[in-house]
C-alpha cells in the first residue's frame, strides 16, 4: 500500500448560505483605471491579465478614469441612465403583473441593466443580438415599444408572437433581436453562425450573444467558442456572471477554478473581464470587441461581472439558498446609482432630475400597461385566436394539421 | 402508511434508497442544497451529506454522461433533469451510450442509472416546460420508460427503477405532483390526501416495472393511459356515463401487453390517450399492438386522443390539453363504431 490518503470527492460550496453573513471578501476589486487597454489585434496568449483582471472605469468618487474611459458625451450618458431607469420600472411593473395573475411568469434583470443597455449603445443599431432571457434592456434601448413587450408578456390579442411563446421570450428581427429560447445556451453558437454568414457575405454587421454563468456549462458554450475561433467569426461572446444560476452559485459552473473570461484563452479567443455594473466600462469593452470584430480580427469573449439582485424568476425564492442581505453587500454597487453619481459629479445631473426621470419612467410604464391591459391579459380580455395554435408550424400547413385544427373546433 | 403527495413520495423513495445502499447517489441542477425546483430532493443533502446528493453544472449531457461513468464503476446514480424539455442535450448519451452499453460490451459494462424528469403540460409552462417526450425514449431500445400516476406508484416504481440493472427514464407528471388533476381546469383540484393512493408506506416497497394497473373496471371500452391522463380518462368515463375500463400502463417499456389484451378482448373497443403530440406518439405503438393482438375482437377502429401536432402553445393551454371532453367524444365514437 502506498502511503497516500484515499481519494475523496469534492463538492463545491459557496461561502455563505441563509443565516450566514454575506461574504465577498474573496472577490478582488481592483481600483478603477488600473487595467491596461491593449490594441484590438491582441492575441489570446497576450490577454491573460485582461481575462483575470477587472476592467473598471468609474471610481468610488464617481469619476471616469483610465485608458478604458470611452469619453461619452453627457447627453449619451443621460440617455443610458434613463434607459436603465425605464428598464427597472418596466421589470417592477411586470413582476407585479405576474403576482396579480395577469401572466404566468416573469424574470427581472435588476442590477444587471448596465450590461444590455451599455452594450446596445456600443453596438451598431443593425448588429444582430442573440440574447438570453435577461437582456430585455437591449430591446428597450433599441426603442422597441414597451406596450409590445407587455402584449407579449400578457399573451393578449396584440401579442406579436400570437400567444405561442412564453412571456419574456421576445423576438424582433426589426430590432436585431433573435427569438429567445427557453432552452439554455442554444443561441450562443447560433450567433457564431450568423456572424460567419455576415463574413461570408462581405457584410459589415457583427453578432453579439449573451449567456449566463451557469449556462457556460452547456456544450453549446464550448462549441460556440471553438467555431468562433476556427472561423474567426465577427462575434462578441458575452458571459453574464451574475454569481447565481437559480440556487447554484457560480462555483458549480467552474467559476472558482478560473474566470469565465479565461475560458476564451484556451480556444485562442481574447477574454476580457469587466465590471458589469459600470456603464462606462461595459460600453468601452464592447466597443473594443466590436471594433475588433468589424476589423476582421475575430471574436472576443467578455465576462460581465455582476450580481443577480432579485430572485431567478417569479417562481423563485432566493432566501432559501443565499443570505438575503447579499445584494446589499455586493462590492460593485448598483449600476444605476453609479452612473447617476458620475453624471452628478460631472455637473450634468442632480437628485431632482433623477427623481423626475424615475417618475417619468414610471408614468411611461403605467401608460403602456394601461394600454396593454385594456387589450387583455393571460386568461382575460382579448386573447389571440386559438387558430393561431396551428399556424406557423410549417410555412404551408400539411393535411394532418389542417385535420387536427378542424377536429379541435377552433 | 402516511399520506403523501407525489413529490413527497418520490422524496421518500430516494430517502429510502440512500439509506439502504451507499452506492446510490442523487444529483442534478439545483437538487442539492436547494432540494430541487420542485422540492423532490428536499432535505436529502442535509440528511446524507454533500457527496450523496449534490448540485451539478448546468449541462444535461454532462449529468447523464457522468452518471453513465459512475454506473460503469458500479454505483447507482439517480439524476434529475430539471424539466423533460431540457433533456435533449443529453440525448446522445442516452441513445448512443446508456441504451447500448450492455449490448455492445456483451454485458461487460452495464448502466443501472435512473433519469428522473418532470414532464407534461397543464401548468401554463409554454413550449419549454410542458413537453411529453416519452416516445423519443420508447423508440430507443435498451431504455426503460416509466410514468407513475399516483404517490403510491411513484415511490414503488422509483425504487424499482433504482434497483433495475438497466437505464430507466422516469417521467414524472408534474401536473399531478400536488393533486390528481382530472382535466377540469376551472374546478378546484383535490389534494392527494383525499385520494386512496396517497397512502404510502414509509419504508421500502416496490411496484414492479412492466405491470399495468386497471384503475377502473368496465365492460364497454378500454382506455389506455399513463401519467396525468389516467385521472383525466377516469373523469371522462365518469362524465360520459360510459362503462369504460381504464388501464394505467405505469411502464411503457417494458409494456404489460397481457393486461391490455385481456381488457380489449373483453370490451372489443379501445381508446388510447396521451398528452404528447399525436404523430409517431406512443399511442401509435399502442394502437398497432392492439390491432395485432386483438384484431378479431375489435368492434370499432382504435381511437387516439393526443396533444395536437404543434409546439406547446402558451396561451392556448386548454385548447391544446386533451381534456375529458375530447376523451369522452372519442369513447362515444368507438361505442357507436
Ligand atoms: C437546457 C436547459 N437546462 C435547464 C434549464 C432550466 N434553467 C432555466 S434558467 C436556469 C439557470 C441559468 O443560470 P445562468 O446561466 O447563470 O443565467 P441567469 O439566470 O443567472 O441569468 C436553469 C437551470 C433550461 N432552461 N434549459
Ligand atoms: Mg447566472
Amino acid at each position: 500500500m502506498k502511503n497516500r490518503k484515499a481519494l475523496s470527492l469534492r463538492i463545491p460550496e459557496p461561502v455563505s448560505r441563509p443565516g450566514d453573513k454575506p461574504d465577498f471578501s474573496k472577490i478582488a476589486v481592483p481600483e478603477a483605471g488600473t487595467v491596461r487597454k491593449p490594441p484590438i489585434d491582441t492575441r489570446a496568449n497576450e490577454a491573460m491579465d485582461l481575462a483575470n483582471g477587472l476592467i473598471r472605469v468609474l471610481n468610488r468618487k464617481g469619476e471616469a478614469v483610465g485608458a478604458w474611459d470611452p469619453k461619452l458625451d453627457p447627453e449619451t450618458l443621460r440617455r443610458g441612465l434613463k434607459t436603465m431607469i425605464l428598464t427597472r420600472a418596466y421589470d417592477d411593473r411586470m413582476f407585479r403583473a405576474q403576482r396579480q395573475g395577469k401572466t404566468s411568469f416573469y424574470m427581472k434583470c435588476t442590477g444587471e441593466e448596465a450590461i444590455a443597455i451599455a452594450q446596445a449603445f456600443a453596438l451598431e443599431r443593425d448588429d444582430m443580438c442573440f440574447p438570453s432571457y435577461r437582456q430585455q434592456g437591449l430591446l428597450i434601448a433599441r426603442g422597441y415599444p414597451l406596450v409590445q413587450m407587455m402584449n407579449q408578456v400578457y399573451s393578449n390579442a396584440a401579442d406579436p408572437l400570437k400567444g405561442r411563446q412564453l412571456p419574456i421570450m421576445y423576438s424582433s428581427k426589426a430590432h436585431g433581436f433573435f427569438t429567445i429560447s427557453g432552452n439554455l445556451g442554444t443561441q450562443f453558437p447560433q450567433a457564431v453562425g450568423w456572424a460567419m454568414a455576415s463574413a461570408y457575405k462581405g457584410d459589415d454587421r457583427i453578432a453579439a450573444t449573451w449567456i449566463g454563468d451557469g449556462t457556460t456549462a452547456e456544450g453549446d458554450f464550448h462549441q460556440a467558442l471553438n467555431f468562433a475561433s476556427v472561423y474567426r467569426a465577427p462575434v462578441i461572446l458575452n458571459v453574464v456572471n451574475n454569481q447565481w444560476a437559480i440556487s447554484s452559485y457560480q462555483g458549480f459552473a467552474g467559476g472558482e477554478e478560473a474566470t469565465f473570461a479565461a475560458r476564451g484563452l484556451g480556444y485562442g479567443i481574447p477574454g476580457l473581464r469587466v465590471d458589469g455594473n459600470d456603464f462606462l466600462a461595459v460600453f468601452a469593452v464592447t466597443q473594443w470587441a466590436a471594433e475588433r470584430a468589424r476589423s476582421n480580427l475575430g471574436p472576443t469573449l467578455i465576462e460581465l461581472y455582476t450580481y443577480r439582485v432579485e430572485g431567478h424568476s417569479t417562481s423563485d425564492d432566493p432566501s432559501r439558498y443565499r443570505p438575503s442581505e447579499e445584494a446589499k453587500a455586493w462590492p460593485l454597487g448598483d449600476p444605476v446609482i453609479r452612473l447617476k453619481d458620475h453624471l452628478i459629479h460631472l455637473g450634468e445631473w442632480s437628485e431632482e432630475r433623477h427623481e423626475a426621470a424615475e417618475k417619468e419612467a414610471m408614468d411611461e410604464v403605467r401608460a403602456a400597461n394601461t394600454e396593454a391591459s385594456a387589450i387583455g391579459t393571460l386568461g382575460s380580455g382579448k386573447a389571440p385566436s386559438a387558430r393561431e395554435m396551428f399556424e406557423g408550424v410549417y410555412k404551408d400547413m400539411p393535411w394532418h394539421l389542417r385535420r387536427q385544427r378542424q377536429q379541435s373546433g377552433v | 402508511m402516511v399520506s403523501m403527495n407525489m413529490v413527497q413520495a418520490l422524496n421518500s423513495a430516494m430517502d429510502v434508497m440512500l439509506g439502504r445502499n451507499e452506492d446510490v447517489l442523487i444529483f442534478g441542477e439545483d437538487v442539492g442544497y436547494f432540494g430541487g425546483v420542485f422540492r423532490a430532493t428536499d432535505q436529502l443533502q442535509r440528511k446524507y451529506g454533500v457527496t450523496r446528493c449534490f448540485d451539478t453544472p448546468i449541462g444535461e449531457g454532462g449529468i447523464v454522461a457522468v452518471a453513465i461513468g459512475m454506473a460503469a464503476y458500479g454505483l447507482r446514480p439517480v439524476v434529475e433533469i430539471q424539466f423533460a424539455d431540457y433533456i435533449y442535450p443529453a440525448f446522445d448519451q442516452l441513445v448512443s451510450e446508456a441504451a447500448r452499453i450492455r449490448y455492445r460490451s456483451a454485458g461487460d459494462f452495464t448502466v443501472p442509472m435512473t433519469v428522473r424528469t418532470p414532464y407534461g403540460g397543464g401548468i401554463f409552462g409554454g413550449q419549454t416546460h410542458s413537453q411529453s417526450p416519452e416516445a423519443l425514449f420508447t423508440h430507443v431500445t435498451g431504455l426503460k420508460t416509466v410514468v407513475p400516476s399516483t404517490p403510491y406508484d411513484a415511490k414503488g416504481l422509483l425504487i424499482s427503477a433504482i434497483e433495475d440493472e438497466d437505464p430507466v427514464i422516469f417521467l414524472e407528471p408534474k401536473r399531478i405532483y400536488n393533486g390528481p388533476f382530472d382535466g377540469y381546469h376551472d374546478r378546484p383540484v383535490q389534494p392527494w390526501s383525499k385520494h386512496p393512493a396517497s397512502q404510502v408506506p414509509e419504508g421500502y416497497y416496490t411496484v414492479p416495472l412492466g405491470k399495468a394497473n386497471v384503475v377502473r373496471e368496465g365492460g364497454d371500452v378500454t382506455v389506455l393511459a399513463y401519467g396525468t391522463m389516467v385521472h383525466v380518462a377516469q373523469a371522462a368515463a365518469r362524465d360520459a356515463g360510459i362503462d369504460a375500463e381504464v388501464i394505467d400502463l405505469r411502464t411503457l417499456i417494458p409494456l404489460d401487453i397481457e393486461t391490455i389484451v385481456q381488457s380489449v378482448e373483453k370490451t372489443g373497443r379501445c381508446v388510447v390517450v396521451h398528452e404528447a403530440t399525436l404523430t409517431s406518439g406512443f399511442g401509435a405503438e399502442l394502437t398497432a399492438l392492439v390491432q395485432e393482438h386483438c384484431f378479431y375482437h375489435l368492434e370499432a377502429p382504435v381511437e387516439r386522443v393526443a396533444g395536437w401536432d404543434t409546439p406547446y402553445p402558451h396561451a392556448f393551454e386548454w385548447q391544446y390539453f386533451p381534456g375529458p371532453k375530447r376523451i369522452g367524444e372519442a369513447m362515444r365514437r368507438v361505442m357507436e363504431g
